[in-house]
């Protein structure tokens, strides 16, 4: 499927994110070997040198690889992808000192108890990661739209109504069937769910022009009336008076530990997904016909792509993805479906997915950062009588300065493969 | 897994906790003391309703020789509360918890019973079962319907239209007890009396709230109670709009120098003040407390300007029966729908868990759960 | 029942002039941003720190004016670095939007935490009671100045828009931001001073929720206002007067459900509280078609490309 370069790289691409690094900056020209150094899955893992590429586009840039300058490119921009970040990092944490400082409290115990918390002992990686596992589904769930130009920004909804329909679902067969049996069906029902929840978000995108980022935003409360709707009336279990539930799954039903951590399967499930997801985006022809939709959706009608087919079947995937979260809430947590379900996990997804730039196999260690963080927050309100505020300003800190650094890749003097732009 | 974890809480309480080379003055402090008890709140600390009420009462335990309390805010009905609590237990040393929100009993505080048996839980409202639940594990609450009983005789007797607004957030247990509880204290002074009831959805919407206000002051109701996270933006929009309006949770009389006439409100104070008299006597805590007016565990807010003279009769006399723990709710009564829920001639004792298990709204409330 | 329609009808007209006033002061605001070709999705947090800093300056200065004042500038200030960041290579304007929401918000609750309690002087209404003798249109027309200001604020950036050299200036730059530099315009100064003003009307619009209706600060005030009132501008198709409607609409619907309640009608009370977004929904639906493009959408926006 040879594409021409240039319809790839056209200079009006700003969305999605990842655009950045399919564009080639009009001042840049043609120059292959930069677009290829800002690949993302360059950055956040270098393949072996003499990967092969599957893509057109890879294989178009891919040409230069071959020699040992191109290999000494791959080499620093890995450098830079691991010392970019890390110096956002480390200037979020030098104005957030500040912040402290001016508050009078010492940032030294702060950041202590910050490792502490988050990834400090054993305890704090159980933690951490029992927090991480959600934001992998619904970080995946605004990554894949994204890479199509899709901003869903509802993926809640889809966490919603996904579990709410593993735990619907599971209610005719409680006390009838194993669990091997029950757990599945959940499972189904609410990916299924969750597909069909966005899904329809990218239909009305495809059939009728409808902005999928104010449809989700509206589904989303729509998920929310539809769960307290049943949930406090029709599908109401009498066993807790004071939170209206369904019926609890039972705890013979419920999915387990990973053996010798204390995190529900989902973690591992996650990774896996996200992983699959990354081989789906970079090394089908899916991925790439929808790389190249997100490039831009002009030229890949002109080539003849089903850009409708693929922007439903990504927002089934995102919509799947934030189902299968609600799934684990239900079946590895809660054990039914109540409004706990609406925590935020949809909306923290987002700033995951940005954080990874919708790459996702850099979902799980940005959502481990995020858990981390969180993990950590309780911790620091306990011991330095901080509001829980103070860690999402810290957030918010560290999200701009790591978004803010995106404009210095390619223009750190030591680190540019040419000694000079 | 368990082992290890017990030796890092050994580590942690022996203060020499050698894994951070820096000292942490939190870590030291926390382990140094006797008896370290960990405080959950849903929301913020500060929030001028439900968690301030726990905040302000839970100081009480504070103030016992050896104790260290640690709080956290905003912690989430997820699996948040499960880490929040094993963090405190095992980066804290925190021997007793108190979780202050509905849905951190089941399965969260229920899950960590189970997993901590040497830990003691007490979760404010659950409804603890000696059956269904681990004995380490307990709940306690104050039956505030016996305060809102007493605003709602004195709303009905100050009531010049019989049409009452109550604005709730969900149609749970506790909620419906109140708002029962009001329309029965109101029908009791005013067989006529109807108590108009607006759920919001949630326990913090200010906007829909005072939509919800100004909605039942369009409706013809001249006095107005909630039973939201912060009652503060109801109590004044029916003060702006001219109507009176009674207390929720803590007091409001300041809020409404005109409209209000008295508030129901928790005395968590004293609850904790037992319990840390329990504690400093290094007594077990009860794993199932419960008490109103008796106990000294709610009380109405001081009568406000809106409050007729014969409203603080009936309502005084009201409070002086419950303070000798009459009961109030006897049948023959119906739901909304008409359907008896206590039959003629039964009464229901105070403590009777029968009324924590409501699920139906009584006879003269308008308004449908679902 | 007509008793009962009526109460409805009055109400949803109430809550249309009570609710809207936020929604449209971020919606013009961002129309305004994203006609300049950029969006910020960021005006939740310039909103939620809008109220507080309004809540705080009105508290400790006495002067509920002085309040909207200090929660434009403060909202002006978040408008400009967005502005400012989004002008570096590379950096997308929707994720820095985000992450200013983020940390707004977080802001906001870390210095609000001693204002919740306190009783600040809040903003008066105008009263248009004498225009009815109906006790529940009395109260209705009881109408907060800045209702009236951002009906004027819409007609004026309407006209402008169309109409000057400035509303040129940002048309072009919004719609091609090539040709703009051909003109010898500063793109990038363009839109920083859109996307400031539309700070500035965002944390008015934040003002409106803390000092008048609702009229009390907290950590609940938004809920989500600010987002919803960015997707608005989608809804409105960037037209200030569009914006007006669906603020209105979106006012009136929320006041659909507490209306039902207060006179009966509570079977599905869920739904009738998610109103506004069924209603939005089903419009949007309704009124878009794949045949053409958006119209009205500016041609460097990210999110309609």
């Amino acid at each position: 499927m040879p594409v021409p370069r240039g319809a790839v790289a056209t200079p009006q691409v700003v969305e999605p994110p990842i655009g950045p690094r399919v564009r080639i900056e009009p001042r840049d020209g043609a120059a292959g070997p930069r677009d290829r150094i800002a690949e993302p899955h360059h950055r956040f893992a270098p393949p072996p040198p003499g990967d092969p590429p599957l893509t057109a586009v890879d294989a178009t840039t891919a040409l230069p690889t071959a020699d040992a300058s191109a290999r000494r490119r791959v080499i620093l921009a890995s450098v830079e992808a691991v010392l970019v970040p890390i110096a956002a990092v480390a200037v979020a944490v030098g104005l957030f000192s500040v912040f402290l400082v001016a508050l009078g409290k010492s940032p030294q115990t702060f950041f202590e108890l910050l490792w502490r918390g988050g990834f400090g002992t054993a305890f704090s990686w159980q933690n951490t990661l029992t927090r991480t596992a959600p934001l992998i589904f619904t970080a995946l769930a605004v990554a894949l739209p994204a890479r199509l130009g899709l901003m869903i920004i509802g993926g809640e909804g889809a966490l919603v109504i996904g579990g709410f329909a593993a735990a619907v679902v599971a209610l005719p067969f409680l006390g009838v069937a194993p669990a091997w049996v029950i757990l599945p069906v959940m499972f189904v029902a609410a990916a299924l769910a969750g597909a069909t929840w966005i899904g329809f978000v990218g239909a009305l995108r495809h059939a009728r022009a409808v902005n999928e980022t104010i449809s989700s935003l509206l589904m989303f409360y729509i998920a929310v009336a539809i769960l307290n709707f049943f949930v406090e009336g029709a599908l109401r279990s009498p066993a807790d008076p004071n939170k209206p539930s369904t019926t609890p799954i039972g705890s013979e039903n419920m999915i387990g530990v990973i053996p010798g951590l204390e995190v529900h399967w989902g973690l591992a499930f996650g990774v896996v997904l996200a992983i699959a997801a990354h081989v789906l985006m970079t090394r089908t022809t899916f991925g790439f016909a929808a790389r190249v939709t997100g490039g831009n959706v002009r030229a890949a009608r002109a080539q003849g792509l089903p850009v409708g087919r693929l922007m439903i079947a990504a927002c089934a995937l995102a919509g799947a993805a934030a189902g299968i979260a609600g799934f684990f809430e239900v079946a590895a947590i809660l054990g039914k479906a109540n409004a706990s379900l609406v925590a935020g996990y949809g909306f923290t997804g987002i700033l995951v997915s940005f954080l990874a730039r919708h790459n996702p196999i850099a979902i799980p260690p940005v959502a481990v950062l995020f858990g981390g963080l969180a993990a950590a927050g309780g911790l620091i309100q306990r011991r330095m009588g901080l509001p829980d505020a103070t860690v999402q300003v810290l957030q918010g800190l560290i999200f701009l300065t790591i978004l803010l650094s995106e404009t210095v890749y390619g223009r750190i003097p030591f680190l540019k493969p040419e000694g000079r732009r | 897994m368990s082992r290890i974890l017990l030796s890092r809480r050994t580590l942690l309480k022996s203060a020499a906790a050698g894994l951070v080379t820096a000292p942490l003055m939190g870590i030291e402090r926390a382990a140094a003391a006797g008896l370290t008890i960990g405080i959950i709140y849903v929301g913020p600390r500060d929030d001028f309703g439900w968690n301030q009420a726990h905040a302000v009462a839970a100081s009480e335990l504070k103030k016992v020789p050896g104790v260290t309390v640690v709080e956290e805010e905003n912690v989430p009905e997820t699996v948040a509360v499960q880490k929040t609590m094993e963090s405190m237990i095992k980066l804290d040393g925190a021997k007793l918890i108190f979780a202050t929100s509905f849905g951190y009993f089941d399965p969260h505080m229920v899950e960590m019973a189970k997993k901590f048996p040497d830990i003691e839980f007490r979760h404010a409202i659950g409804l603890w079962s000696k059956d269904k639940h681990p004995s380490n594990a307990g709940s306690y609450y104050a039956y505030l319907h016996q305060a809102h009983y007493v605003d709602g005789i004195a709303a009905g007797l100050s009531s010049k239209t019989g049409k009452l607004g109550f604005i709730a957030a969900k149609p749970i247990s506790s909620v419906l007890q109140n708002i029962n509880a009001f329309a029965m204290g109101a029908r009791k002074v005013n067989p006529k009396a109807t108590v108009q009831v607006i759920f919001t959805g949630d326990w913090a919407l200010p906007v829909r709230e005072a939509e919800a206000a100004n909605a039942l002051a369009d409706a013809g109701c001249d006095v107005l109670t909630c039973h939201v996270d912060s009652p503060k933006v109801v109590i004044e929009t029916a003060e702006k709009r001219g109507i009176m309006s009674c207390g929720h949770n803590a007091s409001q009389k300041a809020l409404a120098p005109k409209g209000f006439i008295t508030g129901a409100e928790y005395k968590w104070e004293t609850i904790y003040k037992n319990f840390a008299a329990l504690l400093t006597k290094g007594e077990k805590l009860p794993n199932f407390e419960r008490g109103g007016y008796d106990k000294d565990y709610v009380q109405n807010t001081a009568f406000g300007p809106a409050a007729s003279d014969a409203a603080k009769a009936a309502a005084t006399a009201a409070i002086a029966d419950l303070k000798a723990n009459k009961p109030y709710v006897a049948g023959e009564l119906k739901d909304n729908k008409g359907n008896v829920v206590v039959p003629a001639g039964k009464i229901i004792d105070n403590y009777d868990v029968f009324l924590e298990t409501t699920n139906y709204l009584v006879e003269g409330v308008i308004g449908s759960i679902t | 029942m007509s008793d009962a329609l009526t109460t409805v009808a009055v109400a949803m007209f109430a809550g249309a002039v009570r609710v809207s006033t936020p929604f449209l002061f971020v919606s013009l605001g961002e129309a305004l941003t994203e006609k300049s070709g950029r969006i910020n999705l960021g005006l939740e947090g310039t909103l939620v720190f809008g109220a507080m800093s309004a809540y705080a300056v009105s508290y400790l200065s006495g002067s509920p004016w002085t309040g909207v004042l200090a929660a434009g500038l403060a909202g002006s200030v978040f408008g400009m670095a967005h502005g400012f960041f989004c002008r570096l290579p590379k950096v997308s304007d929707i994720a820095i939007g985000i992450a200013l929401m983020l940390f707004g918000t977080g802001l906001a609750f870390f210095f609000g935490k001693g204002f919740i309690q306190p009783t600040a002087p809040r903003l008066q209404a105008i009263d248009f009671g004498f225009l009815t003798s109906d006790p529940q249109l009395k109260v209705a027309l009881q109408i907060n100045p800045l209702f009236f200001i951002g009906l004027a604020l819409a007609v004026v950036l309407w006209w402008a828009l169309a109409n000057t050299r400035f509303g040129l200036i940002v048309r072009m730059t919004g719609d091609s931001a090539a040709t703009a530099k051909a003109m010898g315009v500063s793109v990038d100064l363009v839109r920083f001073v859109a996307t400031t003003i539309g700070g500035f009307l965002a944390g008015v619009g934040g003002a409106f929720l803390s000092l008048y209706y609702p009229g009390s600060w907290n950590e609940g005030l938004s809920s989500g206002q600010g987002l919803m009132a960015v997707a608005l501008v989608i809804f409105s198709r960037w037209n200030p007067l569009m914006c007006v409607a669906a603020a209105l609409l979106f006012g009136a619907a929320g006041a659909l459900g507490p209306a039902l309640q207060s006179v009966g009608i509570s079977q599905g009370y869920h739904f009738f509280n998610a109103a506004p977004h069924i209603l939005t929904l089903a419009i949007l639906i309704a009124s878009s078609s794949s045949k053409r493009s958006l119209k009205g959408a500016p041609g460097e926006l990210s999110i309609t490309k």
